[in-house]
């Protein structure tokens, strides 16, 4: 049976548990007064029927194609087995394409042509087995759950449990997924820092990836000095962050404290929408616009500008952030009670003296808070950088001259065929890996300056 | 503006003691809702002038007038004439930071600012430039916390934050707050309406003993609190000023129905 139709059948079990349980319920309300509402009941009788199905088909697809292969890879002929596992693989893909798109590969071997058939055999197997072992589960669930059904049976309290464990549960997937991301970039980085050492990476000041195909290739050496990568970033955060914060934090003040009702209605919204726009529009902007302009501007006041350089994609990066600053700012600005307003107006202190004495010091948690998301997101914008800055790492605080970040590396290392063993790709993961660890510490600095400056006002 | 002269016609006997502020013919507009209906009232300097009367009638309204704190709220509209010394304080040439820094106010809900109790009472005196040098920030902070009858309980922890204390004592550092910048009047709008009656008690007290150098206008929903702490007393009743005399009168001889019946708890 198709795991849809399967999926299906299931539910109308689980919705029929709960017309069961209810309707006995009711009618086991005749013999004494119930202890919860019948529809207690009737979700009672709908979790045994549902969660232990969920559980057994959760568990059953993330073990079946692992056992179905092992069998499979058992059927193999010993030669077959004992393979390097990049050639087993290659194998078991051609055993898969037989038996799953009715491929007829020409020249395919008998023992694999038998292998195909094996596979086909053992999953429709497991399929009905599931089928079988599910419908019974359900059934089984829902029998226990009639079992218990009485009057004095506290059923309300015991979906309350249930529900406890359901949202438990759905809580821990964002949590182990984090933790499988953080472990897949922690393995393939390690196979990086196998071939080109932590100290080369982090402290080396050249960064030109490359794989030689020949030996006597030109530009064919490889250099893997993150330094300049590092600074990219940091120059074009810092202009970016010099333009947003300043900018955002006074137009939310202006939006939060001085503007009327209804200008405020109309430019608080206004102003979101740049948050709308794709950032590769910032980016051809940045490329097309404000570049040219920077180029333009440099022999004015005698500078040689390249038609790329870090200040256009910072400039523009911090406008695509003003709107993060200044709506999350806005926020919290908004948050400080208006008694404390009162209390500094009625002292007879203008509204900017409160604004900078007493509103920022109390909204100054959220602030930061604000502060650094916008760093996360201007360390973490990729698309403006390519567009504006260009690719070649230069070794450089110079915002006029040409840089590349962390993630322009990340992105143009893996996009295209790449082989996945070469340092190469690996140093993709060993940049996230870093940059990873970047945002956490800001984030974890954030919240400790936000519980730090939390003051209690109510 | 057409301003009402009801003094030269004699409407309002307010003899005896100087009048510190003047109310004459003053109308408040919420938008298009009349909330305070040609109201003329004389604060008298160094006393202690009680509005009483029921929800809605106007009381905290003709209080927050008096410093212009309804000036921040969009659609009020205050017409006639309210004098400080003479001065009408919403004439043009006025400026409202120097009125409030004369006028000071305390609120209904204590509301220190998240900040150092030092901080809180040295706020004022810093933004108006009261004090030259440390020495005579830090005389001024003490004196002010002295009046306000915390000095003692405080001064081991000048540096704590100011939101750490109780609600009476937090009451009571705003009244520092007030008091450290020289107002002339104080305004308070139902001061103890948040504090239990011990914390109610110590306020009071110290409203008694601000009296000798201070104006002080209170708001406030206990009549027994009325009648303790203030000389004065005006009944507002929907947006009117129905009655306004001596404490004692007010109390035990009232001259409208509308204030007998409220003092008597028939309504309000």
């Amino acid at each position: 049976m198709p795991l849809l139709f399967l999926t299906l059948v299931l539910l109308g079990l689980t919705v029929l548990a709960y017309y069961l349980g209810r309707s006995q319920a009711l009618g086991a309300s005749a013999t004494g007064r119930l202890h919860s509402l019948p529809s207690y009941y009737g979700y009672y009788a709908a979790l045994w029927c549902g969660l232990p199905v969920v559980m057994l088909l959760f568990a059953w697809l993330t073990l079946e194609p692992r056992i179905v292969i092992g069998l499979v890879v058992n059927s193999l002929p010993p030669e077959q087995q004992n393979l390097p596992q990049a050639q087993l693989d290659l194998i078991l893909t051609e055993v898969r394409n037989i038996a799953f798109r009715s491929m007829t590969m020409a020249n395919a071997s008998p023992a694999v042509l038998a292998a195909a058939e094996n596979l086909k055999r053992l999953t429709t197997l497991a399929n009905w087995a599931l089928t079988v072992l599910a419908l019974v589960v359900a059934i089984l669930g829902i029998l226990y759950a009639r079992s218990r059904i009485r009057p004095d049976f506290r059923a309300r309290n015991t979906v309350e449990i249930a529900v406890e464990w359901i949202l438990i549960g759905c809580s821990t997937i964002a949590v182990l997924t984090t933790a499988g991301i953080v472990l897949s970039l922690l393995f393939e980085a390690a196979s990086f820092f196998f071939r080109i050492s932590p100290i080369e990476f982090l402290f080396g000041l050249k960064w030109s990836p490359q794989d030689a195909i020949r030996a006597d290739q030109v530009g064919g050496s490889s250099a893997f000095g993150a330094v300049p990568l590092f600074t990219g970033t940091l120059v074009i955060t810092v202009i970016a962050m010099a333009v947003a914060v300043p900018v955002g934090l006074m137009s939310a003040i202006y939006l939060a404290d001085y503007a009327p009702k209804g200008l405020r209605d109309v430019a608080k919204p206004a102003l979101e929408v740049i948050a709308g726009i794709p950032t590769v529009v910032f980016g051809f902007f940045a490329a097309l616009t404000v570049a040219p302009f920077i180029r333009d501007l440099g022999p004015l006041v005698g500078l040689e500008i390249g038609a790329q350089s870090a200040l256009a994609a910072g400039i523009v990066m911090g406008v695509m952030i003003i709107p993060f600053v200044s709506s999350l700012a806005d926020d919290v600005i908004n948050a400080v009670p208006q008694s404390l307003r009162d209390g500094s107006a009625g002292l007879g202190a203008t509204k900017s003296e409160t604004i900078k004495q007493v509103i920022l010091p109390a909204a100054l948690p959220g602030i930061v808070a604000a502060v650094m998301l916008a760093i996360s997101k201007a360390i973490g914008e990729t698309m403006i950088v390519v567009m504006a800055a260009g690719l070649a790492a230069n070794l450089t605080l110079n915002p006029f001259e040409n840089v590349t970040t962390v993630t322009v590396q990340i992105a143009t290392l893996l996009v295209g065929d790449q082989e996945f063993d070469s340092a190469k790709t690996l140093s993709a993961f060993a940049l996230g890996l870093v940059l990873f660890f970047v945002t956490l510490c800001l984030n974890i600095i954030a919240l400790r300056v936000v519980n730090k400056y939390r003051e209690r006002y109510d | 503006m057409e301003i009402k002269t009801k003094v030269a016609a004699g409407q309002v006997s307010q003899a005896d003691g100087k009048a510190k502020m003047a109310a004459r013919g003053v109308d408040m507009y919420y938008g298009e809702k009349k909330a305070l209906k040609s109201i003329d009232l004389d604060i008298r300097e160094r006393e202690v002038t009680a509005l009483i009367g029921p929800s809605g009638c106007g009381k905290s309204t003709f209080l927050r007038c008096l410093n212009r704190m309804n000036d921040v709220i969009e659609g009020a509209k205050v017409q006639g004439d309210i004098r400080l010394d003479g001065q009408n304080i919403y004439d043009q040439a006025i400026d409202v930071v120097q009125l409030r820094a004369r006028v000071g106010m305390v609120f209904q809900k204590p509301n220190p600012f998240p900040k150092s109790i030092y901080e809180n009472v040295a706020y004022g005196p810093k933004i108006h430039g009261l004090a030259r040098t440390r020495e005579e920030l830090d005389r001024i902070v003490e004196t002010s916390l002295t009046k306000a009858g915390l000095w003692e309980e405080v001064k081991a922890r000048l540096q704590e934050t100011g939101t750490g204390l109780s609600g009476g004592q937090q009451q009571r550092l705003c009244i520092a707050r007030a008091i450290a910048v020289s107002p002339e009047v104080i305004l308070m709008d139902e001061p103890c309406s948040a504090l239990d009656p011990i914390a109610t008690a110590k306020i009071e007290e110290l409203i008694d003993e601000l009296r000798s150098n201070y104006t002080i206008v209170i708001v406030t929903h206990s009549m027994q609190q009325a009648a303790r702490v203030s000389q004065r007393t005006a009944f507002f009743h929907l947006g009117e000023l129905v009655e306004v005399g001596d404490t004692a009168q007010i109390f035990t001889n009232p001259k409208d129905d509308r204030t007998q019946g409220y003092i008597t708890g028939r309504f309000g």
